[in-house]
């Protein structure tokens, strides 16, 4: 079982080191973000709550970019049967999450790195708290992107409507997340986001365990 | 090991589009099936029910090992399906593929199976090439490939011989042969000849007759 | 049928009470309370109302059976409205008491996020044309989307102030109802008129869900004659 999930993982990302189909894409997605608030702040003082706020919504669009190509890829390849006659849905479930995990902290870390290089105001004093907000964000984001992006795997329209399926479902995470940031700013101590950990946590296992319930269906007509 | 597969009055609809009713059978180990009918009389969407990978409208597959039925869930452990619509990974090689499939199994010495079955389907010398450069009938070659490495008891081939050349058809029919000493072989076909693979035929266009005139009287 | 007209003759009544009813003095709030008789049963409603499509769209998954999922989609349907109807009454309410249309608090947010939600949802069933394809991934979405939305219940007051009657800044604390003490007729009203609400939504949504079963089965039938 967890060999499975494993093999799966690996075999996404080593299609995705091979292919490059999503990496430079994303790549550029997140350099012509973070230009764009560049131009659009250039010769104001942006303060750095703002900033938090706009660090999360580079990270959900430059997600809603990346993180569907796992299974829309299966699906618009016709290669899907291959992984339903391989195993049990559960797996590939789990598989796709693993991959969107490394790819979101991969995203993560890249965003993070440009963002505090090109944002004089970004300026975290609890690294602790921006950092244990950053992962935790990331991990919720990737559990309920996941199974939207099986969703619409099977829907027409898949690029637009993804977005626009996610950003309910993730909004209490954003908003979550999105606060921890701005206090990470104004210097927060650790255990003053308790409150916040706990929320991101519990969301992050609600959402994977009614995924985890809910993949079968989806998976197989 | 006592090993069944039964169909019992499956029916499948696509809205208001139905493909067949009533399909009953019954299959256990040594016993073969063909499936016949036109184009769109719903072979493939049989064989997709049978295999698992569509839920029929109404009526149920059974699998059975000594009599205990088996979770739909783990029914792939005993499947080896060959089809136009299943797709490989073009960005792999046939040999990482293969490999690919046999860890995603949790097979075990995977190595000389996945040599032992190149061999069989004649793709050894090509093992490193990436499937994108294959040809049609090497891409078919390989579905064989991935259908035998886990020696499945029940093998389901739709279409058995779609882009393959003269060698490769025989091929298949040793396959065919050797399938139905061990286990079970389903094969979807709209070509008289390849009818001749199984013991038994069941004909989607005859039993869509059939319930029509039921219904009629 | 009779029950039908007392049920009309009741939502009236309560209407009608709604507006005249002494409900005594409220501090901050005085005659611009009397909302809570149409704009809380009405959000209350619109709750039942998507609680009951999810509840239909997971017995679909489990019986494939379509009238389930036309079930589902009819007190999506109602639920929207509702929830539609409960962002209005309760904005412009907003702007006579709080200056603005909008203000992001805790129940303003979290009637928004039920809008996106099944904004999200009738669009994702549009954007899908086989039957089953659309009812399974719809009724996936709406359950992911519902074990989401209670997390606004914890994180709301953790980021947001309240502003709404019976919310934080109010003495008696920051539950999901609103707890503000009433006056006893008030409270009579206020629980009859969700009595009444309640009526009317099991039987907007028979009507809906009946309406909608006949169509498809006239429909099939036509179709049926048609191939024979
Ligand atoms: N996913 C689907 N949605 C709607 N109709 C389908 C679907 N798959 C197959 N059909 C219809 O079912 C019928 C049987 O298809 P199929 O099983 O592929 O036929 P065959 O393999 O015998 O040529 C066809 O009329 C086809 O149009
Ligand atoms: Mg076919």
């Amino acid at each position: 079982m967890l060999s499975s999930i494993w093999a799966i993982f690996l075999k996404d990302l080593k299609s995705e080191l091979r292919t490059r189909y999503a990496l430079n894409a994303l790549f550029m997605f997140v350099v012509v973000t973070i230009s764009m608030i560049l131009f659009s702040t250039a010769g104001e003082v942006v303060s750095g709550t703002l900033l938090s706020g706009l660090l999360w919504v580079v990270i959900f669009f430059s997600a809603m970019s990346g993180l569907s190509r796992t299974f829309v890829s299966e699906e618009d390849r016709g290669t899907v049967i291959f992984l339903q006659l391989a195993t049990r849905p559960s797996v590939v479930y789990f598989g796709k999450l693993l991959f969107n995990f490394a790819l979101i902290f991969g995203l993560n870390l890249f965003i993070v790195i440009a963002y505090l290089l090109t944002m004089e105001n970004f300026k975290v004093k609890s690294f602790d708290v921006f950092l244990v907000g950053l992962i935790l964000g990331g991990i919720g984001l990737a559990s309920a992107s996941t199974i939207i992006a099986a969703i619409i795997a099977k829907a027409n329209t898949k690029g637009t409507l993804y977005p626009v399926l996610s950003f309910p479902v993730l909004l209490p995470l954003l908003m979550t997340t999105i606060n921890m940031t701005q206090l990470s700013i104004e210097g927060a101590t650790f255990s003053e986001t308790i409150g916040h950990l706990r929320i991101l946590i519990s969301y992050s296992a609600v959402v994977i365990i009614a995924s985890y319930l809910l993949f079968d269906y989806i998976w197989k007509e | 090991m006592d090993f069944k597969i039964t169909l019992k009055n499956v029916r499948k609809n696509f809205s208001r589009l139905l493909v067949f009713d009533s399909v009953n059978f019954e299959l256990t180990i040594g016993s073969s099936l063909a499936i016949a009918g036109k184009n769109g009389s719903g072979k493939s969407t049989l064989v997709k029910i049978i295999a698992g990978l569509l839920s029929p409208s109404a009526g149920e597959v059974i699998y059975q090992i000594d009599g205990k039925k088996i979770d739909k869930l783990d029914w792939f452990k005993y499947i080896g399906f060959v089809a136009p619509y299943l797709q490989l990974y073009d960005e792999f090689t046939g040999y990482e593929n293969l490999e690919i499939l046999a860890r995603i199994r949790g097979l075990k010495n995977y190595k000389n199976k996945i040599e032992e079955v190149l061999k069989r389907v004649n793709l050894y010398a090509r093992r490193d090439d990436l499937v994108r450069g294959y040809s049609s009938g090497m891409k078919q070659r390989l579905k064989y490939a991935c259908a035998l490495l886990h020696e499945p008891i029940v093998l389901i081939l739709d279409e058995p011989t779609s882009n393959l050349d003269a060698e490769g058809v025989e091929m298949v029919w040793k396959i065919a042969q050797e399938q139905k000493k061990k286990g079970i072989l389903i094969v979807a076909t709209n070509e008289a000849e390849e009818l001749q693979m199984c013991e038994e035929v069941i004909n989607l266009d005859e039993l869509k007759l059939k319930s029509r005139e039921q219904i009629v009287k | 049928m009779l029950w039908k007209i007392l049920l009309g003759l009741y939502i009236a009544i309560i209407t009608a009470l709604a507006f005249v009813i002494p409900i005594g003095f409220i501090p901050g709030l005085g005659e611009r309370a009397r909302i809570i008789f149409l704009h809380v049963p009405s959000a209350w409603l619109s709750v039942i109302a998507f609680f009951v499509s999810m509840l239909y769209g997971i017995r679909y998954l489990r019986s494939k059976n379509i009238y389930d999922d036309i079930k589902s989609v009819s007190s999506a349907e109602i639920g929207f409205l509702f929830c539609f109807i409960t962002t209005v009454t309760g904005s412009i309410w907003a702007k006579f008491n709080w200056g603005s249309f909008w203000n992001w608090d805790p129940r303003e947010t979290s009637i928004f996020v039920l809008l996106l939600i099944y904004g999200a949802y009738f669009v994702l069933r549009s954007a899908i044309e086989v039957e089953e394809r659309k009812a399974t991934l719809s009724a996936v979405y709406s359950v992911i989307a519902f074990v989401t939305v209670p997390f606004f219940i914890f994180i709301m007051p953790r980021i947001m102030p309240g502003l709404h009657p019976g919310s934080k800044g109010d003495p008696e604390g920051a539950g999901p109802v609103v707890t503000f003490k009433m006056d006893p007729n008030m409270r009579i009203l206020f629980f009859a008129s969700l009595l009444g609400f309640t009526l009317v939504y099991l039987w907007i949504f028979n009507l809906r869900s009946k309406s909608e079963i006949l169509k498809l089965k006239i429909e099939n039938k036509i179709y049926q004659e048609v191939q024979n």
